[in-house]
């Protein structure tokens, strides 16, 4: 019985010593290797002050040690905060103040990025994993800490109520929040997911999804408590060694996005793709278009196609009965072993068979709520049934069909889906704003058969000011993550109000209809 | 020759900046976070464009494309097997 998250892994470790757990480059690490390194990282934590319940910062790219960090953390009775790693400087003390972190974990190649971090919060212990010892001044060499650390798992005082993880995900305001995890709702919705995907030891789970948010994180987890093997890759970036990767490692399952079967089937047009040894291909963050499905079944003939749905405030909702993936393909199917899904008019009446209504969520899995957010925690998360229960507004409209199986209709706030990756408008708006020729931007996503909804900006100047495309594109990318820089930025000389004199999402789009059919 | 134009293609249009400093020859794009898979295909309509070469989907690999030197090289074995 699994109390702990980092329990799967000391069951893991001890059942399957020898078995394969992870695979990420050159390196090879069996369950009991992985544990000693996470006990090891585990043990410096704690030499460097992380006592039981501190948020612990991970701002490193998908490779072993980002995996195994998780663990160490967790070891350390601490909370861990996964960054993604395209964070900029300036988000990433946002949510290091934030979270209130007291140890940042990273890795050399991002020096450039967390280097000014230490000026700027000098209480923060940084501890950066590289091969030379050279760091700056403030920086400790991980490598050379951990070597002369104990590789058994030091005494643990967590319970289960306690906090795992403090997720951050964008937020309709702009800036991120940081979703909070127990123990129990992780362990809970792990062992939901492992049910309905049936892993096994024999398993080698492929993801090049990253390791910061619930999807790419999942893999891992769901690796390491059925006892199967993970192949985790940097990314999508480079198709070519991703392919050859699956191939040469033989994977069973793979995780992706829709973007990526976009990617996958452009390809597979100019030069056939077929991975025969995948049993299990899932899809989430983003919805699944029905037209990819056939070409995606040419890919993976062997395969079971999961279709999924869920958010970083419960990690999952829904999946869909692969048997219906084909009868159904606009489905999201039905709620995770154990859990609830209510759909619920604006008066928290349920509606009516057929009729939309907002999705709500029930079940042990529904975060603790946002970090140090009361006021955002209570517009998400409602009073249940039961007294002291919350039941958790996932933000979207759905409908049900005859047999149950539900429908996405539409998203209830203006946050963009762009890759699979969800982008505040305001976030993108702020960062245009703080240019001073900046009169007017506003942010909206329009569909784009790669990137489901591209990010498209406009932006009025001020009178007598000059603002190039190129400038706008380049304090977006000095500022935000990659996914979030906008495709297409339109220079207007002025963008439309309402009579009460508000920038309107609406307006622009009327307006500017024409401009934006061209755009694709 | 060939490297500052490239150089200058990565700068102006995945960096958006003039700034020779803020990319060295060597420096690997995915480390320093500046491409993605949507940025690769970008690189590669550019230097099939630019140097009038096509890469294969089997080529698509950081040996071949993750630096202005790796690049440089890539283009330069291509255009020798061409000619």
């Amino acid at each position: 019985m699994s109390r702990l998250l980092q329990d799967t892994l000391l069951a893991t470790a001890s059942r399957y010593p020898d078995h394969c757990a992870l695979i990420a480059g050159d390196v090879r690490m069996s369950y009991s290797e992985a544990l000693h390194y996470a006990c090891r990282l585990a043990h410096a934590l704690r030499a460097h002050g992380v006592g039981r319940g501190d948020r612990v910062a991970i701002f490193m790219d998908n490779t072993w040690q980002c995996a195994l960090a998780i663990y160490g953390v967790l070891l350390a009775d601490a909370v861990f905060v996964t960054i993604n790693a395209q964070t900029k400087t300036d988000k990433l003390v946002f949510i290091l103040r934030d979270a209130d972190a007291r140890v940042l974990l990273s890795e050399a190649h991002f020096i450039r990025v967390f280097g000014p971090v230490a000026e700027q919060l000098p209480m923060l212990r940084i501890l950066c994993s590289a091969e030379s010892s050279a760091l700056p001044a403030g920086i400790e060499n991980l490598n050379d800490t951990l070597i002369n650390m104990p590789s058994t798992p030091p005494p643990q005082r967590a319970i289960t109520l306690d906090l795992a993880a403090l997720i951050y995900t964008s937020g309709t305001t702009g800036e991120p929040k940081g979703v909070m995890h127990s123990h129990q709702s992780l362990l809970f919705v792990l062992d939901s997911i492992n049910e309905y995907l049936g892993f096994s030891t024999d398993d080698r789970l492929f993801s090049a999804l990253p390791l910061n948010f619930g999807y790419g994180l999942f893999q891992w987890l769901s690796a390491v408590h059925a006892g199967a093997t993970l192949v985790l890759e940097r990314s999508f970036t480079y198709p070519a060694q991703v392919f050859k990767r699956m191939h040469d490692e033989a994977v069973t399952s793979f995780a992706s996005v829709p973007t990526v079967f976009a990617l996958m089937l452009a390809q597979d047009a100019k030069q056939a793709l077929c991975f025969p040894s995948v049993r299990r291909i899932t899809n989430a963050a983003a919805a699944l278009p029905a037209e990819f499905i056939p070409g995606i079944r040419r890919l993976f003939p062997q395969a079971s196609l999961y279709k999924m749905y869920g958010q970083t405030e419960c990690i999952r909702s829904a999946y869909l009965n692969p048997g219906l993936a084909d009868t159904k393909p606009e489905s999201v199917g039905c709620a995770i072993p154990g859990t609830e899904l209510l759909l619920l008019n604006e008066n928290g009446q349920p509606v009516a068979r057929g009729e939309v209504g907002n999705l709500y969520v029930r079940g042990p899995h529904v975060m603790r709520g946002y970090w140090k957010q009361p006021e955002k925690t209570a517009e998400m998360l409602i009073p249940g049934p039961l007294p002291g229960e919350f039941i958790l507004k996932s933000g979207d409209l759905f409908r049900q069909d005859a047999e149950g199986d539900f429908y996405f209709v539409a998203r209830s706030d203006e946050i963009i889906k762009s890759r699979g990756e969800k982008v505040s408008p305001a976030e993108v708006e702020n960062a245009i704003y703080s240019l001073a020729a900046v009169q007017d931007a506003v942010v909206i996503g329009i569909p784009d058969p790669l990137l489901g909804e591209a990010v498209c900006a406009f932006v009025a100047t001020r009178q007598g000011e000059e603002l190039s495309v190129q400038q706008i594109k380049r304090i977006c990318s000095e500022r935000l993550e990659n996914y979030m820089v906008p495709k297409h930025i339109l220079l207007l000389p002025e963008l439309p109000r309402t009579v009460n004199g508000k920038l309107s999402r609406k307006l622009i789009m009327e307006q500017c209809a024409a401009l934006l059919a061209e755009l694709n | 020759m060939m490297k500052k134009t490239i150089q200058h293609y990565i700068l102006g249009n995945l960096l958006f900046t003039e700034d020779e400093s803020a990319l060295q020859d060597g420096d690997s794009f995915l480390d320093s976070g500046i491409i993605d898979s949507t940025g690769v295909l970008e690189i590669i309509l550019f230097i099939e464009e630019t140097f009038g070469i096509k890469v294969n989907d089997d080529e698509m690999i950081p040996a071949n494309l993750d630096s202005v030197d790796n690049l440089a090289a890539f283009i330069n074995r291509k255009q020798a097997i061409a000619a």
